[in-house]
């Protein structure tokens, strides 16, 4: 079961600087666990205790994850999930 | 450095006049490696707030999957604060996650004088750079 995994800039010192990966799992968080054995404490930087951190932007092909299921979204083979850190900011 | 047209230097400042008082945001997009800012995407601000920015998610998705097919990548990041100087705050250092970018902050705080300036954030650490406005 392979599922692409497309990785911003600012994670890739975690996969030796490829812009994607592959992973398998039936959930994003059996695939996170996956990818996170591989490429050690990429997990945790898109996961809080037991939510994905609120500045990252998680998709599952071309829809947020935060509308799907998030953590629980079912995924598969073919599918793509993509990370994007959110672009924020404020006047604090 | 920051070399930016001005043009361009002119449609942020625009956009941020238009939106004030809330945050506005965008990106420069340009050819990857170039330095050079080419292609003005101004950004939905989806918190609408006049004290913080966020980009919608998929409008995000979309502008970064267009630039990735374009091999081009984001040279400016820039936003606006409507109530104070045109530095970046805590948040603003806490969430930069583009490296490469030149970080633009505008300030709408003065009716008649907008501040433009411009910062490499990397590893939260801010270094203010000269802009320079090519004509």
């Amino acid at each position: 079961m392979a599922i692409e995994v497309r990785i911003p800039t600012i994670l890739r010192s975690y996969t030796g600087g490829a812009k994607a990966v592959e992973g398998s799992g039936a959930t994003l968080d059996e695939l996170l666990d996956n990818l996170d054995a591989a490429h050690g404490g990429l997990r945790e930087r898109l996961v809080d205790g037991e939510k994905l951190r609120r500045f990252v932007n998680v998709y599952l092909n071309d829809e947020d994850v935060r509308f799907l299921g998030g953590l629980e979204t079912p995924v598969k083979d073919g599918d793509t999930v993509t990370v994007l850190p959110a672009v924020a900011g404020g006047s604090r | 450095m920051l070399t930016i047209s001005r043009a361009l230097y002119e449609k942020i400042i625009e956009h941020a006049r238009k939106d004030h008082p809330d945050e506005a945001c965008g990106v420069i997009a340009g050819p990857a490696g170039s330095d050079t800012p080419v292609r003005f995407i101004p950004m939905q601000n989806a918190e609408r707030s006049p004290t913080f920015y966020r980009f919608d998610s998929l409008e995000q998705l979309k502008v970064w999957r267009e630039m990735d097919d374009g091999d081009e990548e984001a040279i400016v990041v820039y936003h606006s604060h409507t109530a104070t100087p045109a530095y970046p705050s805590r948040t603003d250092i806490s969430y930069a996650s583009e490296p490469q970018a030149h970080y633009v902050l505008v300030s709408t705080r003065d009716e008649s004088e907008t501040e433009f300036r411009s910062y490499r954030i990397i590893d939260g650490k801010v270094t203010e750079e000269p802009v320079e406005i090519a004509e």
